[in-house]
């Protein structure tokens, strides 16, 4: 009888989420989502191109409740992936790495990206 | 690829209940992850109901406990009991750490006790650091020289030299950085991770060594290095509060320095 395989050790199922980390999936995400956010911007121009009526077809699509929420979605990511990228560009000159700092920082992205969102729909529908 | 569910032959199954005595007064369960190579069988949880009045305060205690009264073969490193030889290291609460100098009483709940993450399992707490060691030594964690040293006495050090090595040169090769990053859980074969990327760093850092570029030209690489994304569980979690990712960082910005 040979040595039976050695099993792999529990890891994401188990970690504790950290602020950091999540904060670094959510970076990958809204970068993806975003990417097909770029796509919906070529759809909207597009439809301007071809004329009033294609505009005004596409400009149903996002004002049903459906629409409107990925708009909401997209702005969100938009600042979130802003303010996170903006942090990574001072982590790259080798600041703000210490520990409380990176923790705290994170809590301020998230905060800017609730604000802002909140303040561009605020303009949007006054 | 990176593989998010654990394997066929890694899924844990619940195990063995051990209840405290009826004496008990103050207890407190611990969860335990239990691997025995020699049953063919899964990984399981065993539960362990722990007396604290006649337990010590840390979590090391309470497994040397177990392993004394309760079931002598749960299997674990450990040397020290004062956080300076790195053995005990395990994920406990969910994050990497020294089991001598993590508090029972700082843990809210059960206490969950696993081995170090995405690691193969030797026996229980046990993982193989074969990889975590040779990784290390391939950043060649000692003074390379090329000048011949002088004559009358050592390579001395300014004040100010030896002080840039603060932070770096206390790791103790515990693991707990390394096997916290989910960087290094999917690319374990071919990234540093950060306790091997820390050492190189101190090595670059210290003014007697003489070649920096060669250990520079040794990192510059996709993998090596450059799957660190600055997560930052690898400084969250290190027990002795060094701070691997800042040593990553200062790393990068060496070699994107030295192309100008």
């Amino acid at each position: 009888m040979g040595i039976p395989q050695r099993p792999l050790s529990p890891h994401l199922g188990i970690y504790r989420w950290q602020l950091t980390m999540a904060l670094s999936i959510l970076h990958r995400a809204t970068g993806v989502f975003l990417s097909i956010g770029a796509v919906l911007i070529v759809v909207v121009l597009t439809s301007i191109a071809m004329g009033a009526a294609q505009y005004v077809t596409v400009q149903s699509w996002l004002a049903h409740p459906i629409g409107l929420a990925l708009l909401v979605a997209w702005s969100f990511a938009l600042y979130l992936h802003l303010a996170n990228g903006v942090r990574h560009l001072i982590w790259d000159a080798g600041i703000g790495l210490e520990k409380h700092v990176a923790n705290k920082s994170g809590l301020w992205v998230i905060a800017f990206a609730v604000l802002a969102t909140a303040a561009t729909w605020a303009v949007a529908w006054s | 690829m990176a593989e998010f569910s654990l394997p066929a032959n890694s899924v844990v199954k619940k195990g063995k209940v051990f209840n405290a005595p009826n004496t008990a007064k103050n207890i407190k369960r611990f969860k335990v992850y239990r691997y025995d190579p020699d049953d063919g069988q899964n990984p399981r949880l065993d539960v362990y109901d722990i007396d604290l009045e006649t337990c010590g305060p840390m979590v090391l205690d309470a497994l040397i406990k177990i392993k004394n009264e309760i079931d002598p073969t749960l299997t674990f490193r450990r040397s020290c009991r004062e956080g300076i030889c790195g053995s005990c290291s395990m994920n406990i609460d969910g994050i990497n750490t020294l089991a001598c100098i993590k508090a029972i009483g700082d843990i809210k709940g059960d206490v969950n006790v696993y081995p170090l993450p995405h690691m193969e399992v030797v026996k229980d707490l046990v993982p193989d650091l074969t990889n975590f060691y040779a990784q290390y030594a391939s950043v060649k964690p000692w003074m390379q020289t090329d000048t011949p040293p002088p004559p009358d006495r050592e390579r001395l050090q300014s004040k100010e030299d030896r002080e840039r090595l603060e932070g770096l040169e206390e790791c103790i090769l515990c693991a707990c950085c390394s096997t916290s990053c989910p960087s290094y859980w999917w690319n374990s074969d071919r990234y540093l991770g950060p306790a091997a990327l820390l050492a190189a760093y101190r090595w670059i850092s210290d003014s007697r060594d003489e070649s920096t570029g060669e250990r520079l030209d040794e990192l510059e690489d996709p993998f090596k290095l450059y799957r660190c994304h600055t997560i930052m569980n690898c400084t969250n979690a290190c027990p002795k509060n060094l701070n691997p990712a800042k040593a990553i960082a200062e790393i990068k910005k060496l070699i994107v320095k030295r192309r100008n």
